[in-house]
């Protein structure tokens, strides 16, 4: 099974970089973006035996910092 | 005093803080990330500078659960004094041992470079050399150095006089270079023994390197 963890910075929490990246996208002429938030994509190659409350353990523990990110998975078979 | 210096896999300013408490006069051991144990009579723990394994996922977040973070944090519950200096900084807000967090600086750029510094609270066992709105001067270095804490907490910090540092320029006025909420660049938690800030003090104790400043920030851990 594979688990697809996504975290981002929370909203209200400035994005430092999906600003920069927004302001980029209008120089180069792309108009109508409101908003740009970059976030990381962590997968997880796990056995059956590996549950949501152990995906969501491990993401509180260390691969989210609750206090400026939030974050949500998947499980994949 | 005995000062403990962690070193973990990528820490780069080990020998530079030892090089300050040293040249104050005091006695202090280098200690490995995977000990068990921090030595006997420690009086403090310093959490130096560096890229503690490579600053993966996010700057310090490895680092707090190296074993000897275990025992820094009985020992700082146990009211053991405790500075945190840059990726120090980083590995004690990930530990929990200090409120907020830091976030990539809002150029995006790694700063580096020598700083003004205004002291906000003098009322604890790390700055209480240093005077009340005095301007220091002192090397800065760091991509995420960004402070960020949420209003309910920043607001209970400032009532207990938990903000130690800001940034400003060379007259005192503030300025948060790097996007830091209200350009804070020190804080220490609710019980006032665990010490975080971005600036480099230990690169600032000799005047032929551009600044002595550090001097008086560090000798307050004497008492």
């Amino acid at each position: 099974m594979k688990a697809i963890v996504n975290v981002y910075l929370k909203q209200g929490v400035l994005d430092p970089q999906g600003k920069a990246a927004h302001h980029a996208l209008g120089s180069l002429g792309f108009n109508g973006v409101n908003d740009v938030r970059i976030g990381k994509q962590i997968v997880l190659d796990v056995d059956s035996s590996v549950t949501s409350d152990m995906i969501k353990e491990m993401c509180e523990t260390l691969l989210a910092n609750t206090v400026i990110e939030d974050y949500d998975f998947e499980l994949k078979p | 005093m005995n000062v403990a210096i962690l070193r973990f896999p990528g820490t780069n300013c080990e020998f530079d803080t030892q090089y300050a408490f040293e040249k104050l006069g005091h006695s202090t051991q280098i200690v490995w990330h995977n000990d068990k144990t921090l030595p006997q009579n420690i009086d403090l723990v310093v959490v130096p500078g560096g890229f503690s394994y490579g600053d993966y996922l996010r700057s310090g977040s490895i680092a707090r659960f190296a074993p000897v973070m275990q025992e820094v944090g009985k020992f700082a519950a146990n009211g053991g004094k405790v500075l945190g200096i840059c990726n120090g900084f980083q590995i004690l807000t990930e530990a929990n041992l200090l409120p907020g967090a830091l976030k990539r600086n809002t150029n995006l750029h790694f700063i580096s470079k020598y700083q003004h510094l205004k002291v906000v609270s003098n009322d604890n066992a790390f700055l209480n050399k240093c005077q009340k709105d005095e301007v220091l001067h002192v090397p800065i270095a760091h991509a995420d150095g960004n402070y960020y804490v949420d209003d309910e907490n920043l607001a209970k910090m400032k009532e207990n006089g938990q903000i130690l540092l800001r940034y400003c320029d060379e007259n005192g006025k503030e300025e948060s270079i790097n996007g830091s909420v209200e350009a804070i660049a020190g804080v220490c938690n609710e019980t006032k023994n665990v010490f975080g800030l971005m600036p480099h003090p230990e690169r600032a104790i000799e005047l032929l390197l551009g600044s002595g400043d550090g001097v008086k920030m560090l000798k307050g851990f004497e008492g």
